[in-house]
């Protein structure tokens, strides 16, 4: 972030131009959005927006870019100014990666039934507000846009109005929305200080103080930490991704949380100046927290988009963790291990951009192609949809960091800077790093069941409902953006050395030294954390092994076993019942899971009706379970703030004279006061 | 110059004696006497000032003040009454003796407040402003405990004295605000005149609380 020359980079001039073609789509989308042939263009034009904005976006974080320029709008005296670092290109690779793969998803959308006018114009709004976030170079810009794509992912998500659950959703979401930037904007005011100037590079040259900077940290933490969806503040989340259309949700969780992370990046690891080891203690407590408690709400959820949007909250909960760990390791000065803990943030964020549009847009080709999203109503569809269930598994797989997908490489990474932590000299860091590691590796076995889950209830066994039954699957440019973010999750799994070795610079920037040992490997693909003796993970050649290792073991258990196919009734518990009632349901696999962990962090109870010998009526097993989280953070409040508002409400029919008497009262207490503090 | 002091000093106390004497008077005729007479105190205070700090445009204040609010309002109140034949006695809802107690205070309060925040300030600015803003509360304490309307009306206007005292006290506010102060004045008057009017046509009666009794109020 050194030596910032205010001159055009050739990089930023092609990411201008394709961020102009974004609202070019927009206004030409509001202004034919009867017209349903122009519409049409709408996708086209978005994907060479991307196309255009991420190849530059990946020039300028090869080339290690510091571009910028101001221009004569905005606040007055600041001004506008337009930035584009290694930092900005790299989440600028990740949104535009995610609205290219999106917009060729939405090219396969039925026009008539998924879409209406309302969805396209907002659409390239929606990337353009968050190209924009990436290259603001002052407070003001960076808040303005922040609030322009909160604003059009609020319409998209209420896009489908009629549907009361929707317009929850969207009221919930503007509520946390509005109060995450108030939060921003204080945060932005302790950085300005005194001085008043909100660019970036003026408040990156004043520090704030100590005390100044945890209110700033706090801030920050709040108001991207709610946009991300961090627990406690992530229960708009599962409400608000899944009411979006699919390939919106797929933005919103894949890529709009990796926004706010960029956020938290900047102010923290940018502009705060130099880290305090204590401030790493939020985002590890928060972070391990929300891991967990993510994906105990996705494995207890019934429906595929909220399960998918819990499990956003457990990655940003890892997300959180690689920052906090970074940020400790960096204020303790083990840079090499920052670095670390610094790339498998990075590279988690890219990684989670990839597997969740993937997953969210399988959830979208289910959903179209059975209207359904509960568990209860799905499965058996790998056969309806096998090119759906093949990528949506390969999505899952990389969510549940088994190799050779790309979840692995970068959770491994985190593990590695997790296993570092030791060498902490804080002891309070060296006692909190092994209760991390622990609580994510939970996480992460949660998250193999949860996903395990997740795609046995929906592709496998028999179809729920008629609608599953009669699933079909699903159009051809949707199979190719799924087709795309399932090359790249492998890809990503695969050459995850060349990735790290790409962000070197970056992590120079952000954690004060680039990785010690890239390159040292035995293979120029090798990725190597520390060195090469120690830590190393070496993707292709575990690729080749689990393909020997599994084509042999499938070739023994054939030997072994009978080689003829037999076709007979599916499994089904020993009941000879053909209700695919009698399968294992979504409920039933998390039962386990339930009975450990639901009693304490959800209240769990289950009660059994059963009626007595004799009675024909049927018994009845009923569980409920308490979202603490949502209770006591929002229904409390809002509860609180109706009761303040009923009991003012009698202020609306006082008399004059005690209005007046009012106006008196209050002016002589300010005055009494004054008379005393003076 | 010491007697420029006294002389306005003397005028702005004999305008809060004029204040406390409107908390006291019970007689609707007298209050608006006892208002013409702050009035006309104003704007002797005002033109004393613009003699003694050769800030002759302060006379168009002076003579706005003497003009407006000595004459003319109370004149047409008077003409008002006569005409609506209301009663000529006032409902007060704390007693004049609390009033006067709790008027004390507010004066105390007022010079305390002043005089404190303003040490570093010159003489004559710091006793004339805590002056004119005991004369603002205690035109603010007159409009809450009566209940007639016309008292309202005398103690909103008693309290914009006060404001343009402090105004000319405090050097150099420009004639634009003050002549903007008068106006609202004179707006004020029209607002509460035809509100008087309208609250006499529908219930014989400028008792405030006959409003409260339309909107259904409790008391």
């Amino acid at each position: 972030m050194t030596g910032v020359d205010y001159s055009t980079a050739p990089q930023l001039a092609i990411l201008l131009s394709g961020i102009l073609l974004y609202a070019v789509a927009a206004v030409f989308a509001a202004m034919f959005h009867r017209h349903k042939s122009a519409l049409a263009a709408v996708y086209p034009i978005c994907i060479i927006a991307a196309a255009v904005t991420a190849g530059a976006s990946l020039a300028a974080l090869l080339a290690d870019t510091h571009s910028g320029f101001r221009l004569p709008l905005g606040l007055p005296i600041i001004g506008l100014h337009v930035k584009l670092d290694a930092l900005s290109a790299f989440f600028s690779l990740i949104v535009n990666l995610g609205v290219l793969t999106t917009a060729i998803y939405g090219m396969g959308l039925d026009r008539d039934r998924d879409l209406s006018g309302r969805v396209e114009p907002f659409f390239p709004a929606y990337a353009l507000a968050m190209n924009l976030v990436l290259i603001a170079g002052d407070a003001f810009g960076f808040l303005f846009s922040w609030e322009l794509m909160s604003l059009t992912s609020w319409v998209l998500v209420v896009s489908h109005h009629r549907d009361a659950g929707n317009r929850h959703a969207g009221h919930v979401y503007l509520v946390m929305a509005a109060i995450g930037t108030a939060s921003l904007l204080f945060a932005f005011g302790g950085l300005a200080g005194a001085s008043g100037n909100y660019a970036f590079d003026a408040i990156r040259a004043v520090p704030p103080g100590p005390l100044v900077s945890g209110l700033v940290l706090a801030g920050a933490i709040f108001g991207a930490g709610s946009k991300a969806g961090i627990a406690p503040l992530h229960a708009w989340l599962p409400l608000a991704h899944p009411a979006a259309p699919s390939h919106v949700s797929a933005l919103m969780s894949g890529v709009m949380t990796k926004v706010a992370i960029y956020g938290l990046i900047r102010i923290v690891f940018d502009l705060l100046g130099t880290p305090v080891w204590w401030w790493a203690l939020p985002f590890l407590l928060l972070g391990a927290a929300t891991a967990v408690l993510g994906l105990l709400y996705a494995v207890l959820d019934h429906d595929l988009k909220r399960v998918l949007a819990y499990s956003t909250v457990e990655n940003i909960g890892i997300i959180f963790v690689g920052l906090g760990m970074a940020l400790a390791f960096r204020a303790s000065g083990l840079t090499a291990a920052a670095a670390v803990a610094m790339a498998a943030t990075l590279l988690h964020c890219l990684n989670h951009s990839w597997f969740k549009s993937l997953l969210f847009l399988g959830a979208g080709a289910v959903l179209h192609a059975t209207g359904r999203r509960d568990f209860d109503g799905l499965g058996g569809l790998i056969h309806r949809m096998p090119v759906t269930a093949a990528f949506w598994l390969v999505g899952a797989m990389s969510i549940s960091a088994l190799p050779p997908f790309n979840g692995f490489v970068s959770e491994w990474l985190l593990f590695q800077a997790v296993l570092a932590g030791p060498q902490f000299p804080e002891p309070i860091l060296r006692f909190m790093s092994p209760a991390v590691g622990a609580m994510l590796a939970l996480a992460a076995a949660l998250a193999a069941a949860c996903f395990v889950r997740a795609f046995g209830i929906v592709y496998l066994g028999r179809p729920r409902s008629n609608e599953a039954a009669g699933a079909h699957e699903t159009a051809r440019p949707q199979q190719v953006a799924m087709a795309l973010l399932a090359g790249l999750c492998l890809l990503g799994g695969l050459f995850g050395g060349v990735m790290v070795s790409a962000i070197q610079p970056l992590l120079q920037t952000l954690a004060g030294a680039p990785l010690p040992a890239v390159g040292t490997g035995p293979t120029p693909f090798s990725l190597v954390a520390f060195d090469a003796a120690r830590s190393i993970y070496d993707a292709p050649t575990i690729t080749i092994f689990l393909l020997i290792s599994g084509t042999l073991t499938v070739m023994l258990v054939h030997r072994i076993s009978s080689r003829r196919t037999r076709l007979g009734p599916a499994w089904d518990c020993g009941f000879p019942d053909p209700s695919p009632l009698t399968q294992y349901s979504a409920s039933s696999f998390s039962q386990p899971l339930r009975r450990v962990y639901g009693s304490t962090v959800f209240g769990a109870s289950e009660t059994v009706d059963m009626p007595q010998p004799g009675d024909n009526r049927a018994a009845r097993f009923t569980v409920r379970l308490h979202d603490y989280a949502w209770e006591l953070l929002y229904a409390a409040p809002a509860r609180a703030v109706l009761k303040m508002s009923e009991r003012l409400n009698a202020l609306q029919f006082l008399t004059i004279r005690t209005y007046l008497m009012l106006m008196f009262s209050a002016l002589i207490v300010l005055l009494l006061i004054a008379a005393v503090w003076f | 110059m010491n007697h420029a002091y006294d002389v306005s000093h003397l005028l702005a106390g004999l305008m809060i004696v004029a204040s406390f004497a409107l908390l006291y008077q019970d007689r609707i005729f007298a209050v608006l006497n006892i208002f013409a007479a702050q009035a006309i105190l104003l704007s002797m205070a005002v033109g004393w000032e613009a003699w003694t700090q050769q800030r002759p445009h302060l006379f168009i204040t002076a003579a706005l003040a003497l003009g407006l609010k000595g004459i003319i309002i109370p004149v047409a109140l008077h003409k008002m009454i006569v005409r609506l034949g209301v009663h000529r006695d006032i409902d007060q809802v704390v007693g004049v003796g609390k009033t006067l107690l709790i008027g004390l205070a507010l004066t105390s309060l007022s010079l305390m407040l002043v005089l404190k925040v303003t040490a570093t300030a010159e003489s004559f600015t710091r006793e004339g402003l805590a002056l004119a803003l005991a004369i603002i509360l205690l035109g603010f304490l007159m409009m809450i405990t009566r209940r007639n309307a016309i008292t309202q009306i005398v103690g909103f206007m008693s309290l914009e004295n006060g404001l343009i005292l402090a105004a000319t006290g405090a050097r150099g506010m420009p004639l634009v605000v003050e002549v903007s102060v008068a106006f609202s004045v004179l707006i004020a008057l029209f607002v509460f005149a035809v509100f008087v009017f309208r609250i006499r046509e529908r219930f014989d009666s400028v008792d405030i609380e006959a409003l409260e009794d339309v909107r259904g109020d409790t008391k």
